[in-house]
């Protein structure tokens, strides 16, 4: 919907700083949690989209996005840093530590807990933009906003409702992020580094492609650092994305812009 | 006066009469900005100001490109980070000592940033719009990591010496205030004269409408590549006098994130596409986010008070501050015609 949303790395931290505070204060286990988290990440996103992306103009839409994003981001950034201290944190439970032998090799269970959960967030996602009338209306309203409107769809609730799923999505994913990697609020400049990357990679808009740049990522920059060295690893994901970019300039299953008129 | 006097000051090639005072302005401005340190001596103060001048250059230089073609580019502290450590290779190279005219190597230090932009800009400019920024986004993440890896040029995250200045603590930043100051007016001028040049109508028409111009004759690769060059060797001068005022470059301080974003910001706040509109932005937002972060010492307050301001800003002046201005200016003068016609 010509939205770049840079908020959400810093969301993911903010699922991950919410677990982590139901966890250590409430004692609630981050897995259960997420009952929680989900709703009131989803509220998180529909009050952004209603409070400032609703209200951008038309004209030159996709930058002033990023500039609003970016300073919701810095908000809640700057509300983290003062109720949590720019200490690094990590979210702790008996799986974090714990590991299953396969194969002769030992799997941390929340990898394949994460595992599980991501997959069936992409199956639900899935559902939801293809099966259910929501998520046709989605479609159809990032396909061509006007015709959409003509047919009757409401722009600003369908983009509300995207958003806030959006958002949604990251209280799994700070989840998992917030146990299998040490946090503070800066962490998020990494994480929406890669995520921006990784959706490009796939071309915009397509679920497919964020998935299998997603997957080609991790898999470079892991046999990168044990064929290679862990230092290039980075580098080498990011100079394969230029070389895919320089064949497919729209990514891997990106289609080419129209011509904005 | 008549109606039809206003309507004529309407006329956007009549030289309205706030045109006439900002050309008489800009001489004071210049003189003012001068003789700053000499009438605010405190080195707290005179070091504001430096930061202030360089991101002054560095958001004018990134308008030239950004705002006037349209695409946004969030990659600028490449530029900015390659001028820095240019300047620590050159010094350490030739072992130079820490005096004045190391000022001098400023410009072969943008020289360099704006080879470096030569390869980026080939690359990044085949794409349009969001891909092109991300793509921004993920060489600035490229150069990071290889400023932290290539230890043979950069020295890894140990990072490199410059040498000091000779001169004493009293002075010390107002060498740098006035080289950046001077970088910053060199930016100013280029936008001025880019804006005023066919190039820039160039520029401009690649910004409303890219195939169009195209098809009117517009060499739109050439004038993009070249625009995007001539902004990221500006950026790469702010970057050496940076490293130089520092005394060392380190990769977190010359290849920072938060640079790309906050360059865009100003020149989005004063006004995208105008010459003057970076200027205002950065003198607003640097000299209060340097104070918002002498102020608190818990980092939290200055970054919610900045994004708050930020948002306030993009609610109520969209286009920045010096259209919106222009516009409530044009819609009073509107509605007084009105009222003298009745």
């Amino acid at each position: 919907m010509e939205i770049i949303n840079i908020a959400q790395g810093i969301l993911v931290i903010l699922a991950a700083y919410l677990s982590y505070s139901l966890q250590v204060h409430m004692h609630i286990d981050p897995f259960v949690g997420l009952l929680l988290t989900t709703p009131i990440m989803f509220i998180v996103g529909v009050v952004i989209e209603w409070g400032f992306i609703r209200r951008l103009k038309m004209q030159n839409r996709t930058a002033f996005s990023i500039l609003v994003t970016y300073a919701v981001s810095i908000v809640i950034e700057g509300i983290l840093t003062l109720f949590y201290s720019t200490n690094l944190k990590t979210i702790s439970a008996w799986y974090v530590t714990k590991s299953i032998k396969v194969f002769n090799f030992y799997l941390p269970y929340i990898y394949l807990m994460g595992f599980v959960l991501a997959a069936v967030l992409l199956f639900a996602l899935y559902l939801f933009l293809y099966k259910s009338q929501s998520g046709a209306s989605i479609r159809a309203a990032v396909q061509n906003r006007t015709g959409a409107e003509l047919i009757g769809i409401n722009i600003n609730r369908v983009s509300a409702i995207t958003f806030g799923v959006g958002a949604a999505a990251t209280a799994g994913g700070g989840m998992i992020f917030g146990a299998t990697n040490s946090f503070n609020p800066n962490t998020s400049y990494d994480l929406i580094s890669r995520l921006l990357v990784i959706v490009v990679l796939g071309g915009l808009g397509s679920i497919g492609g964020a998935l299998l740049a997603a997957i080609l990522a991790l898999v470079i920059e892991d046999v990168t650092a044990v064929v290679w060295s862990p230092i290039w690893a980075s580098t080498m994901f990011f100079a394969v994305l230029i070389v895919i970019l320089i064949v497919r300039p729209n990514g891997l299953f990106g289609q080419k812009a129209a011509r904005a008129q | 006066m008549t109606a039809q006097t206003l309507a004529v000051n309407l006329d956007p090639l009549a030289k309205p009469f706030f045109k006439r005072v900002q050309i008489a302005l800009i001489p004071i401005a210049i003189l003012f900005a001068f003789a700053f340190p000499f009438l605010f001596s405190n080195p707290a103060i005179t070091s504001i100001a430096m930061f202030t001048m360089i991101y002054l250059g560095a958001t004018s230089a990134w308008n030239l490109f950004s705002g006037f073609s349209g695409y946004m580019a969030l990659g600028h502290a490449v530029f900015y980070g390659t001028g820095a450590y240019a300047f620590a290779n050159i010094t350490e190279h030739f072992h130079l000592n820490g005096n004045i005219w190391l000022f001098a190597l400023v410009p072969v230090c943008g020289l360099a940033a704006g080879l470096i932009a030569a390869p980026i800009g080939w690359l990044a400019l085949r794409t349009r719009r969001h891909v092109f920024v991300v793509i921004t986004i993920a060489i600035f993440f490229i150069f990071q990591l290889l400023a932290y890896n290539l230890t043979g040029i950069t020295n890894g995250s140990a990072g490199l010496q410059v040498p000091s200045p000779t001169w004493g603590a009293a002075t010390y930043n107002d060498y740098f205030y006035v080289a950046a100051l001077v970088v910053a007016l060199f930016a100013i001028f280029l936008s001025y004269s880019i804006r005023r040049s066919r190039f820039g109508l160039e520029l401009l028409a690649i910004r409303d409408d890219e195939d169009r111009a195209r098809g009117l004759g517009v060499k739109t690769t050439k004038v993009k590549l070249i625009t995007f060059m001539i902004s990221g060797s500006v950026t790469g001068m702010c970057g050496a006098i940076y490293a130089y005022y520092l005394g060392s470059v380190y990769p977190p301080f010359a290849f920072e994130a938060i640079f790309d974003v906050t360059i865009a910001l100003m020149a989005f706040l004063g006004g995208l596409g105008t010459v003057l509109g970076p200027v205002l932005g950065a003198l607003i937002i640097e000299p209060s986010q340097q104070y918002l972060n002498l102020k608190f010492t818990n980092g939290g307050y200055a970054l919610i008070m900045f994004g708050l301001v930020f948002l306030v800003i993009i609610r109520f002046l969209p286009e920045g501050v010096l259209p919106s201005l222009a516009n409530l200016w044009r819609k009073k003068l509107k509605s007084r015609e009105k009222e003298g016609s009745k």
